[in-house]
């Protein structure tokens, strides 16, 4: 407990300016809506009809014409970049960040079992990430309200939920690559993120790169199929799910017994 | 009762040599000097007991408890001052020593402000913005605000002053007369000399010696100084001579009447016979292999 405050403690500036920034980036987007909403026939046509570029962003599977099929896309892009960065810097540190400040002689001197720091360690990756999310939310509902729209509040609460679930996905997959490193990757866990989200565009644009789709956790929040059928998709959630046990467990099991060399 | 005690621990890291065949006994009160040169392996030593890297081979118990099933126990029962002392940037001192006691799950604040004051540090500061000699300070009130039976301390006096190294040692001195074990690392001969009940060298990852530190200061090796010497030459027993303008000093191991009968084939004025300075014991076993 003791660590796991400390630890929310020592990240709360960080977890503070990314989730405003993203908040705000949202917001813009909301507010952009009314603006263009007028525009929207003319500018629906010319999305639909930007060939592959169309596929990869998925606007072909959604109505621009209508507030959530403009949101999921535009401020989805947000969403994914800007929380996938968030949820991957979170989990590349948090285990490795002692041994690169040093202060993992500290720490872990003190008697506490090696599995109870990690443990805190991710419950203070999780709740960080819970605390994003609950700003992001809050302050799009406001907007989202401001401007007068009434989306359908399940679609809507699915599509934050997929990109709720990719960030941790994101993070877990961080903070097991944390475990095995001596030193805070922070450029390994953005380019990883940035990485799967290109890998998902990929397999946006051609079929034969659809199972690409199974690689990477971005498919969580394909709009397209959020929309059509209230819900997510399992079959990925499942290898989601699996990936993420696969790398608790490896972090577990790495960390109780890692080297801290000086 | 034993404090310490290893049975033949190794570690290597890769191929590199850590500690090889490390076979040491601390006894409970002991006020216990671990001496050798930079990268012997005393450091590699501690963090294996502390449980901080897994022994190769070897096996190792701290009150009488295995280090790799025991580590929690153990180490609620240790005060550790790392030999680099770095706390988490932006904290203030206070919030670090107290930080350290609620991760024991205990309240020390009266000891820490006890420590504190004898040490003169500046509670209010921020850990960034301490010298390296503060920032030891602030790791020795770590280690020792919560009174534990047994202090391994790596490196203890690097970076203190003269006056704080001496309330240091003073410190250490009033807990182990309490009862508890002392431990320390160091590379300071005179500090073990001068403090230390027992020591034991290390170098190369190997322990040369281990012994009261009395027994180690008479190792039936004599220090002569002959001045006024005329002539000399080495005979069986002798070694390390020194030669400064007329006078002639060096070691001689071996009976005295032998040391007489050949001492009086020279010409000399004067001479002096003593036990060898603890500095120079050490410094023997240091230099041995080189030869």
């Amino acid at each position: 407990m003791v660590l796991y405050l400390h630890e929310l403690k020592r990240s709360r500036l960080s977890l503070i300016i990314w989730s405003l920034a993203v908040a705000y980036m949202l917001a813009i987007c909301v507010f952009i809506y009314p603006e263009m909403g007028s525009q929207m026939d003319e500018m629906s046509a010319m999305f639909a009809d930007m060939g592959a570029f169309t596929e990869a962003f998925g606007m072909d599977q959604v109505n621009f014409g209508e507030f959530l099929g403009f949101f999921s896309v535009e401020c989805g892009e947000m969403m994914g970049i800007g929380g996938g960065i968030f949820a991957a810097i979170v989990g590349i540190g948090a285990l490795a960040k002692e041994e690169n400040d040093k202060t993992a002689d500290f720490l872990l001197t003190h008697p506490i079992p090696r599995g109870n720091i990690v443990l805190s360690k991710l419950l203070s990756a999780v709740t960080q990430i819970v605390i994003f999310n609950a700003v992001i939310i809050g302050i799009t509902a406001v907007s989202i309200l401001a401007i007068g729209e009434e989306p359908s509040v399940k679609k809507l609460a699915l599509i934050f939920l997929s990109y709720f679930i990719l960030q941790l996905e994101l993070a877990f997959i961080c903070f097991a690559l944390s475990a095995f490193m001596k030193k805070k990757a922070m450029g390994l866990g953005i380019g990883l993120s940035l990485g799967l989200y290109f890998v998902n565009i990929v397999s946006n644009i051609t079929e034969e790169a659809e199972f690409l789709k199974f690689v990477t956790p971005y498919s969580y929040t394909e709009t397209a199929y959020i929309m059509e059928n209230e819900s997510l998709e399992v079959k990925f959630l499942l290898i989601g799910a699996a990936v993420a046990a696969v790398c608790l467990f490896a972090a577990f099991k790495k960390y109780t017994s890692k080297d801290i060399a000086n | 009762m034993k404090i310490i005690e290893t049975h033949g621990l190794t570690k290597f890291y890769g191929k590199s040599r850590g500690i090889t065949d490390v076979d040491l006994c601390v006894e409970q009160g002991d006020f216990f000097g671990f001496i050798g040169p930079n990268g012997a392996g005393k450091s590699t030593l501690i963090r294996t007991l502390l449980g901080l890297i897994a022994p190769t081979s070897g096996s190792a118990e701290v009150f009488g408890l295995d280090i790799r099933k025991n580590r929690t126990e153990i180490l609620s029962r240790i005060g550790f001052l790392p030999s680099e002392t770095n706390f988490y940037s932006g904290m203030k001192v206070k919030d670090v020593i107290a930080l350290s006691a609620k991760l024991r799950g205990k309240d020390c604040s009266k000891t820490a402000a006890e420590l504190s004051e004898r040490l003169e540090l500046d509670l209010d500061k921020k850990i960034e913005k301490l010298s390296l000699g503060n920032r030891k300070k602030v790791g020795i009130v770590c280690a020792l605000q919560h009174e534990s039976e047994l202090y391994i301390l790596d490196e203890p006096t690097s970076g203190l002053d003269p006056l704080m190294q001496r309330e240091f040692y003073d410190i250490l001195r009033e807990r182990n007369e309490k009862g508890a074990t002392v431990f320390l690392s160091s590379h300071v001969l005179s500090e073990i000399s001068r403090f230390c009940k027992s020591a034991a060298v290390i170098r190369e990852g190997k322990i040369l010696v281990s012994d009261t530190v009395e027994k180690l200061g008479h190792t039936g090796v004599k220090k002569v100084l002959l001045r006024g010497a005329e002539s000399f030459g080495e005979f069986e027993g002798v070694r390390d001579v020194k030669r400064e303008g007329d006078s002639v000093s060096f070691l001689y191991s071996g009976g005295a009447k032998q040391l007489l009968s050949e001492l009086s084939a020279f010409v000399f004025n004067d001479m002096n016979v003593s036990d060898p300075e603890l500095d120079e014991v050490f410094m023997h076993y240091y230099v041995k292999e080189d030869r």
